[in-house]
């Protein structure tokens, strides 16, 4: 039997071991705030166009609505995603997905794994693929999908998504029931630190603002700025008149679909969008990412030859 | 002769789609065969969560040749029409025969299409069936352009027969097909070799395969009930369930687990909801107190520890689910019990149609609705009103929210805790009902008062924004709504006048929008009746009680003659707004007999006999016109009904050539002064006690009765048409012949309209 990880960042040190092992960059967090680690620029955006990319990262997500005060056993407002994206998917995606379980003490002589069907679709990116949750003894540990569409393109070739919940995981793997008591770091460490000293406080912080607190006068404001914004950038001519190159600038209006959708989140936190006008905003952040996808597609990255 | 064995596998293929998938590869590969000239004893098809299989047994190893010959133009007939010949016989010039015709010379064309190997048929015949696979969702993967359900990996294609197994050679995008797969995902991961059907499904079997998804269901039933039973329990039956475990494991293991305790307070349908949806997981019941217990889990895997670790983990995965459901319910029994406001509230935000408002907007509407409905079905109005306001409260709670489908249990159990009485409880339960054709339909008054308000609203606001139901598109199931609404009036054997209380809401829609328009001044002096009167003599057809309905609901209640100066531009208005009104319920209504047409024809009641009924008056009462057209299908089932019918129709094509002819109607009676001894005095008999019968048991609405009665007639004018000649010489004696004809006529259709029945 594979020897167990004794931490929540030992399984993460695992996952990066394994998929650098395995070929991928090794990727660090979008400096953003983001609803999942799918809208990383490394995955949105990379799975456009026809240039091979390999790549995983970790990436703290934030889902306001799930904040519970540090209270519930699972549910959490800030949490972590491991994230890979294999382009064009291998044809042994499954066999490596297994491999990385396995390196993180999950033995499929012992546990009961199984590939349940699960149709990925984000309105918000304009995105869907076909794929499933990936069940280990009754509990769901990832989402593993193929890209079919994103920002409304087709992904030719197609990429392979790999997500795992890293606390969730974490906590079967260690046997903790509660996320708030499961071992951040080594717990014969000097300083041994529970995912609680780390971060009860800030759920509790965070879980107050975003439902009671938040200034929504304010985040409407911001919205409508992300929103413009983007458009704006969008709407600059290709050609720099500075540099005299053609520089599109895909990543910088993204970054703007990025915060309008994060906004959008804590909006809906606030309970002050009404169902609705739900559709509407989800229309208005996927009419964004569409123009950003339109445009990275445009770039040398996108597979644009000029 | 010989077999084939197909094995497409794959990632993991949904478990919901599989069953089809094998039926569907089945047809499209033995269909392409039996076309393409192939014969074969049987087939079967059979799938596991990576693959479809399918097995044919005794297929002709070639097709047969055939040879055609075709005639074509005469030698020297114009060049265009030799060349097209050539075209439609896809043969060249100098391949065509000259042969002696009666005609003289003519061009002849032998076609020989050779026969071919069934290897070459198959390997056409399976690239097409996988490349237009009818999967209700496919994709592509990697850098190819295929499309499968998920990934596929490899193609067994094999034909086996005494000398041996050969592989069918084929390649689709790169796959080619050979004879090896693999075993179980976990257990028996290696490739293995298959010769033949038998040898395929005994490896797969020690591969830990079961290839017959019926074999796994049977297993995983048995061993479940059997490890239920010795613990003293059962196991709670789910086809459903059954069926779509069978389809995520390909070697099942049953594994039997506890539910803690402290979760035995949830109701039982909260338990056994989250554990199925979420979980997969059968709910298992002590018979004694009828409580969940255990829970059964379905491994696709044989462990060392006997399943211990995986059951473990299972039982962890449900104490945190219904951790959450008992937070739920827990929140939701507080805002229950003081009365469920919140929910209510909160329904004005919820948004029912963009065109058609809020949910809280729609139960005001039905709320009146179902005020109009109670006296029909015998409820209290004020109770009735009562369970429409709360019958939607539970879509606010958050159990409903996590759970879609337990929506309206719960409001059963959140009215019962608020207080509310066991009929207002019910109802917001059973006021969804029936979802189906074979969904019980409710009988309490209240909840069918609610039900039909409910079903009635839906059906008029989405006609009234012309939001119908189209070929196979019906996104908000008004067909379904529509079928409801006539289970429950058939079924609870009720009298509604369907034509008014679809109007009533119709009318809401198609006036609310004129409101501002014809909302009447308060200080006007017109009394509606006036207003009625003079509306009338413009549109004569103007019913008084949709007018008192407009009038009532205050859209129409005053007239506002400053405004508008004279009566003419209100009338116009008013007129108008009741044309469209009109238009609508009765488009409204053919969609409802179109319904009742579908729902006779399953109980073998034919759609001419219905069209006859609902062409007579009162067809809006649902349960009048199924009573008549049963009694006419009962009627039409006998001999003397069926010649009757012809009798009539007799009686009918030469009264109305006749009254083309001479322009003129026969309507005048028929004096028996005129008529011959024999079958016409007979007939004047026949008639005269016929319709002593029919016209009050036709009042009495006993159909029955009036039909037997009409079908009596039969003999009488059989007997007249045999030997009578209607068109008499003596135009008195014709005429008189006619009127009679047309007392059969009118006897006939006052009963149906006959002329509707075919044959």
């Amino acid at each position: 039997m594979t020897d167990k990880p004794r931490s929540f960042q030992e399984i993460i040190l695992r996952l990066q071991n394994y998929w650098a092992a395995k070929g991928c960059a090794i990727l660090q967090p979008y400096d953003m705030e983001v609803g999942a680690g799918t809208f990383h620029p490394a995955t949105t955006l990379r799975a456009l166009g026809d240039k091979p990319w390999a790549a995983a990262y970790v990436q703290p997500s934030r889902r306001p609505t799930d904040g519970r005060y540090g209270e519930n056993p699972n549910r959490l407002q800030h949490y972590y995603q491991y994230q890979v994206i294999i382009k064009p998917s291998p044809p042994d995606l499954q066999e490596l997905y297994l491999g990385s379980l396995k390196a993180i003490g999950i033995d499929a002589s012992v546990h009961d794994i199984r590939f349940v069907e699960d149709d990925w679709e984000s309105p918000t990116l304009g995105a869907w693929g076909l794929g499933w949750e990936v069940w280990c003894d009754g509990m769901e540990v990832s989402q593993f999908t193929y890209f079919q569409q994103v920002g409304g393109h087709d992904c030719r070739p197609v990429s392979g998504e790999l997500t795992y919940g890293l606390e969730r995981l974490a906590m079967y793997v260690l046997e903790c029931d509660h996320v708030m008591d499961m071992p951040f770091n080594d717990p014969d460490a000097p300083i041994a630190l529970k995912y609680g000293d780390v971060f009860l406080q800030t759920e509790q912080e965070y879980a107050r603002w975003n439902f009671d607190v938040a200034d929504t006068d304010v985040l409407l404001q911001h919205f409508k700025d992300a929103e413009a914004e983007c458009q704006r950038i969008l709407d600059m001519p290709s050609d720099d008149p500075k540099t005299g190159r053609r520089i599109i600038m895909a990543h910088p209006a993204y970054d703007q679909c990025i915060k309008a959708s994060h906004v959008f989140n804590l909006l809906d936190a606030r309970g002050v969008i009404s169902v609705t006008e739900r559709q509407a905003y989800i229309g208005r952040v996927r009419a964004l990412a569409k123009a950003c996808a339109d445009a990275f597609v445009q770039t040398p990255a996108g597979g644009f030859a000029a | 002769m010989s077999d084939l064995l197909i094995e497409l596998f794959s990632e993991e293929i949904p478990a919901r789609m599989q069953g089809k998938a094998a039926a569907d590869l089945q047809k499209l590969v033995t269909d392409g065969l039996v076309e393409a000239g192939l014969t074969y004893k049987s087939a079967a098809a059979f799938s596991t969560p990576r693959r479809l299989a399918l097995s044919v047994e005794d297929l002709t190893s070639e097709s047969k040749a055939v040879r055609e010959e075709r005639k074509g133009p005469k030698v020297g007939a114009p060049e265009q029409a030799i060349e097209g010949f050539l075209r439609g016989a896809g043969v060249a010039r100098d391949a065509l025969e000259i042969r002696d015709d009666k005609k003289g010379q003519t061009y002849f064309a032998v076609i020989e299409k050779p026969g071919r190997l069934a290897a070459d048929i198959i390997a056409e015949v399976l690239e097409n069936a996988i490349r237009n696979f009818p999967w209700p969702k496919s994709m592509r993967w990697g850098t190819g352009s295929l499309k499968w359900v998920r990934p596929l990996h490899s193609i067994i294609c094999i034909l086996t027969d005494e000398a041996g197994t050969e592989v069918v050679p084929m390649d689709v995008d790169g796959i080619k097909a050979g004879k090896q797969t693999r075993g179980h995902r976990f257990l028996s991961p290696d490739v293995i070799s298959v010769n033949s059907f038998e040898d395929y499904e005994a490896k797969l079997k020690r591969a830990h395969v079961m290839l017959r998804a019926d074999e796994r269901a049977e297993m995983i039933w048995n061993d479940a009930t059997n490890q239920a039973f010795a613990l003293g329990l059962e196991v709670v039956e789910d086809q459903g369930l059954l069926g779509e475990v069978a389809g995520l494991v390909e070697w099942p293991v049953v594994l039997i687990g506890q539910v803690d305790p402290a979760f035995y307070g949830l109701p039982a349908e909260v338990l056994k909801t989250s554990m199925k949806e979420h979980q997969k997981f059968f709910s298992v019941r002590n018979p004694k107190s009828g409580q969940i217990e255990r829970f059964v889990t379905v491994a696709n895997t044989v462990t060392a520890d006997h399943g211990a670790t995986i059951l473990k983990g299972n039982q962890k995965v449900l104490f945190a689910r219904l951790s959450d459901a008992k937070f739920f319910w827990e929140n939701d029994l507080r805002v229950a019990k003081a009365g469920m406001d919140p929910w209510l509230d909160s329904l004005s935000n919820v948004t029912f149609h963009n065109k058609l408002g809020s949910q809280k907007e729609r139960i005001d509407r039905i709320i009146a609705l179902a005020r109009e409905i109670a006296p029909i079905v015998g409820a209290d109005a004020d109770e009735v009103a009562e369970a429409a306001r709360v019958a939607k409260a539970d879509l606010s709670s958050e159990m409903v929210y996590e759970f879609a489908e337990l929506q309206g249990l719960m409001g059963r159990y959140y009215a019962k805790e608020a207080g509310l009485s066991d009929a207002v409880a019910a109802a917001a339960q059973e006021h969804y009902s029936p979802l189906g054709p074979s969904d019980d339909v409710p009988t309490a008054p209240v909840s069918v008062a609610v039900a039909l308000a409910d079903k009635i609203d839906t059906l008029t606001g989405f006609w009234a924004i012309d939001e119908k139901p189209t070929g196979s598109k019906d996104p908000f199931a008004l067909r379904r709504a529509a079928l409801g609404v006539i289970r429950l009036v058939l079924e609870n054997d009720l009298t509604i006048d369907l034509r008014k209380h679809l109007s009533f809401p119709l009318g809401h829609w198609l006036h609310s929008n004129q409101a501002p328009i014809i909302v009447a001044a308060k200080t006007d002096e017109i009394a509606l009746t006036e207003i009625y009167e003079f509306i009338s003599e413009k549109v004569p057809p103007v019913d008084p009680d949709a007018f008192n309905r407009v009038a009532a609901n205050n859209w129409v209640s005053r007239l506002e003659v400053t405004k508008y100066g004279d009566m003419s531009a209100f009338v116009g208005i008013a007129e108008q707004l009741l044309i469209e009104e009109d238009m609508v319920v009765a488009d409204l209504l053919a969609f409802f007999h179109d319904r009742l047409k579908n729902y006779l024809k399953d109980q073998g009641i034919r759609h001419d006999i219905i069209d006859a009924c609902i062409a007579m008056d009162g067809s809006d009462d649902l349960t009048l016109l199924v009573k008549r057209a049963r009694a006419l299908s009962d009627t039409l089932n006998t001999d003397d009904g069926v010649n009757l019918i012809q009798g009539f129709k007799r009686a009918n094509n030469i009264l109305t050539q006749a009254e083309e002819k001479d322009g003129v109607e026969y309507s005048y009676g028929a004096e028996l002064q005129h008529a011959e001894a024999g079958a016409e005095t007979a007939l004047f008999e026949a008639l005269d006690k016929a319709e002593a019968v029919i016209t009050p048991a036709m009042a009495a609405e006993d159909f029955s009765v009036a039909m037997t009665a009409m079908a009596g007639l039969r003999g009488p004018i059989d007997a007249f048409f045999t030997d009578v000649q209607v068109n008499a010489e003596q135009q008195v004696v014709r005429r008189n012949r006619l009127n009679l004809l047309s007392r059969i006529r009118k006897i006939c259709l006052s009963v149906a309209d006959l002329t509707r029945i075919e044959g």
